[in-house]
Formats: structure tokens, C-alpha cells, sequence
């Protein structure tokens, strides 16, 4: 079996995963980290989206093994104390979500979209969420809640 | 999803050698099909060969003539490349269509024609822009690399090393994705190449092809209005809850209409 190291919001983590092990599973399963979620378990919903080396991915569709060595951000490492990210903040400010289940993904997929484009239109928005399903149908706060965001993250 | 032996290749020797040595291994490289293909436990290997970590495989530049796509490039690294997007911006185009930012950021450019889905993005670039596929051991053309329905020129255990495409004079890339997926129901690239103009089709038949209707019609007339007319056969295309085959050939042209405009 695998034995794999990483750095998951800025710990040192190490573990022992059988080969089919998801990055998600590591994550939840071993390390208590449920704020990452699994929705759909398929590639499509975005609620697993972690950061992998800074780059937004869907942890359900990684092997831990795959990740091995690697940089990892969940959700639970984005605020700094009692201080949220400024993406969280936005999307409370807003009332980004309804039920919630989505949020833990769409606030990072939302992180990664801004670093690759800090200057998006609505329509970047909503084109860079494809990734991402709310069944709630919440998007319109989330958007507006994106945008908001990526003015105070440039600020 | 069935467990499986867990391989990291270090090298593509070491790659191959880790392949041949297992029962039934298939090679992951981004695993953005691999991956869901196990957990619906559609495929049981022995071995999974992790290519990820060959670093020697990614890297895009330009060879004389040609635009060279190492194959465990990502999908964003092509859509992003400023080589890419002043060479083919219609190949970085094609690149940000595919799936979404997530996927993009994990997809392979060589896992997807390994993979040869009939609703890829990218056999219809490969194609259209008759380029040439490196693998470990030979080169194989365009024309003669995409077989079938999920099925390739690729002997057992090759591996596709890189993807070399001759830089046009000017390609388009347009399609009808499907809500859901974001695959292509039906995705045209035309190219106007030094060996005259040629369009390839994807997500509308078994398998990416060519249109020689329209190719003959661009070759006297390179503009939208020269395709318009040209009608496909509906006689073998795919037909699902998405689309029926006549709907699929009414959206080639319509697709190959829209890639010419945006070929300009």
C-alpha cells in the first residue's frame, strides 16, 4: 500500500492509503477534515474542489497516492483565525448559499478563478462556475458574491 | 471502485517496464476518464501506472514550422500558453472549451487521444491540422492515428510522448456543447493548412472524421458561405437522448459555418 506525504493547510501529514484511495477520502476519512465535500462522486457538482499545488481541482477524481508531495488547501485553511478568507466573507456577506453543501467548493473554485483573472466580467463568473452545481440555485448570490470578492482581494 | 496496484512511473522506461511487468496495468495520466471509468467499475486493472509525475513530458514550444505539445500538458496550460495563443489561438481556444476550470487544470492533452472519446475536444484539432503524433517508439500521422470508436493506433503499452501540429494559416474551432457535460455534441475545426483546407469533425459519429464536401469547397472558396450548402449524411452518425443523427448533421454544417467565421 502507499505510503504518501503532504502538506495539507501548511501541516505536514503523512498516511498510509490503499492505491484506490481519492485525495477526498485521505482528506475526510483520515484526517477529519470534512469541510470537503462529496456530492455528486462523479466530476461534475464541484463541492470536493480543493487547492493542489494552487491549482483548483476535484478531490474525488485525484488519488491521494496522485498527490503525494504535494500542496494541499481545503477549505478549513483559508482563514487566518477568526478572520475569514476574503472570499468567505463575501460570500456571507451576500448570502451565498442556502443549504450550504456546495459552498466548501464553490468558495474554492472561486479562489482559483480570481488568481487566474482578477478582473472577470458576471459572464467570467458564471463561465468559470461550469464546474460547480448549486442545487439550491443559488447563483446569482454567489456570483455577486464572487465579483465582490475579487475587487477586495485585489485591494 | 475496485483496488488496484498503485505504480508511480519515474521515467517512460520505467513507465513501460512497470506496464509490461503487470497483468493488465493501464497508464493514468491526468485519470479525468480513468478515474470515473473505475469507480463505476467499467474497467478492473491490476495496475495503475501513474504518469503524472513526468515532469520531462509537459512543456509546450515552437519547432520551426510546428507547435509542440508535450502530452501530459494540461488543457489549461494550452488554453493559457501565449505560444499557443499567437501560433493556434484556435487550438487554445479548443482548450478552454473542455470540461470546466477543474478539469482543465488536470486533463491531459496526450490522455485524451490515448482515449479518443467520439465526443473529445481535441481529435478534431489533431486532425483538421493533420498533425503528427510522437509516441515512445515511432510517429504516427493524423490521418492514420484515430481507428475507432475509443480506439487508436496505439500498439498495447505505447505511450504518446508528444503532438506536433504544423502552424496553419488560419483554424477555427466551434461547438455545440452539451449542457451537461460540456462535450461536444457536435465540434468542427477547420484549418486552411499548406496542404489545403481540411475539417474534422467530433461527438457527431463513431470516431473524429474528415468532410471532403466541404474540404473541396474551401479549397476555391475559404468562407462560410462555401460550406453552407454542403449537407452531411445523417447514414451512421450517433444518436442518444441528446440528439438524433439528423440533428447531428445539420449541426456540422451549422458548426463548420461558425469555425470558418472564426477563422476569419
Amino acid at each position: 500500500m502507499p505510503q504518501i506525504r503532504m502538506t495539507v493547510n501548511g501541516k505536514e501529514v503523512s498516511g498510509e492509503v490503499e492505491g484506490r484511495t481519492l485525495l477526498v477520502q485521505f482528506l475526510r476519512d483520515h484526517l477529519g477534515l470534512t469541510g470537503t465535500h462529496v456530492g455528486c462522486d462523479t466530476t461534475q457538482c464541484g463541492a470536493c474542489t480543493v487547492h493542489v499545488n494552487g491549482r483548483a481541482m476535484k478531490s474525488c477524481t485525484l488519488l491521494a497516492a496522485h498527490a503525494d508531495g504535494a500542496d494541499v488547501t481545503t477549505i478549513e485553511g483559508l482563514a487566518d483565525g477568526d478572520t475569514l478568507h476574503p472570499m468567505q466573507e463575501a460570500f456571507r456577506e451576500h448570502h451565498a448559499l442556502q443549504c450550504g453543501f456546495c459552498t466548501p467548493g464553490m468558495v474554492m473554485s472561486a479562489i482559483g478563478l480570481v488568481k487566474d483573472n482578477p478582473k472577470m466580467s458576471e459572464k467570467d463568473v458564471r463561465h468559470g462556475l461550469e464546474g460547480n452545481i448549486c442545487r439550491c440555485t443559488g447563483y446569482h448570490n454567489i456570483v455577486e458574491a464572487i465579483l465582490d470578492a475579487q475587487t477586495k482581494m485585489g485591494a | 471502485m475496485y483496488d488496484f496496484n498503485y505504480q508511480r512511473a519515474s521515467s517512460l522506461d520505467d513507465a513501460k517496464s512497470k506496464f509490461s511487468g503487470a497483468d493488465d496495468a493501464r497508464y493514468m495520466a491526468g485519470g479525468m476518464t480513468l478515474l470515473p471509468v473505475l469507480k463505476q467499475r467499467l474497467d478492473q486493472p491490476s495496475d495503475v501506472v501513474d504518469l503524472g509525475f513526468l515532469d520531462d513530458l509537459k512543456g509546450i514550444s515552437e519547432d520551426g514550422g510546428n507547435l509542440v505539445i508535450k502530452a501530459m500538458s494540461v488543457h489549461h496550460a494550452v488554453n493559457t500558453s501565449d505560444t499557443v495563443k499567437s501560433k493556434i489561438p484556435a487550438l487554445a481556444h479548443l482548450a478552454g472549451t473542455i470540461g470546466d476550470p477543474m478539469v482543465r487544470n488536470r486533463g491531459t492533452i496526450g490522455g485524451s487521444l490515448a482515449n479518443n472519446d467520439p465526443a473529445a475536444s481535441y481529435p478534431s484539432a489533431v486532425l483538421a491540422l493533420n498533425a503528427t503524433v510522437h509516441t515512445d517508439s515511432r510517429t504516427i500521422a493524423a490521418d492514420d492515428f484515430f481507428t475507432g470508436m475509443f480506439d487508436t493506433a496505439l500498439n498495447e503499452g505505447e505511450l504518446i510522448t508528444s503532438v506536433s501540429f504544423p502552424i496553419p494559416e488560419k483554424a477555427g474551432y466551434c461547438h455545440f456543447p452539451n449542457p451537461a457535460s460540456r462535450y461536444p455534441i457536435v465540434g468542427v475545426f477547420v484549418a486552411k493548412t499548406a496542404d489545403g483546407p481540411r475539417v474534422a469533425v467530433t461527438g457527431a459519429g463513431a470516431c473524429v472524421f474528415r468532410v471532403p464536401e466541404m474540404e473541396q469547397a474551401l479549397a476555391s472558396n475559404w468562407s462560410a458561405d462555401a460550406v453552407a450548402n454542403v449537407k452531411c449524411s445523417a447514414d451512421g452518425l450517433n444518436e442518444d437522448i441528446h440528439a438524433s443523427p439528423e440533428y447531428r448533421a445539420h449541426l456540422i454544417t451549422v458548426m463548420a459555418k461558425r469555425a470558418i467565421e472564426a477563422a476569419g
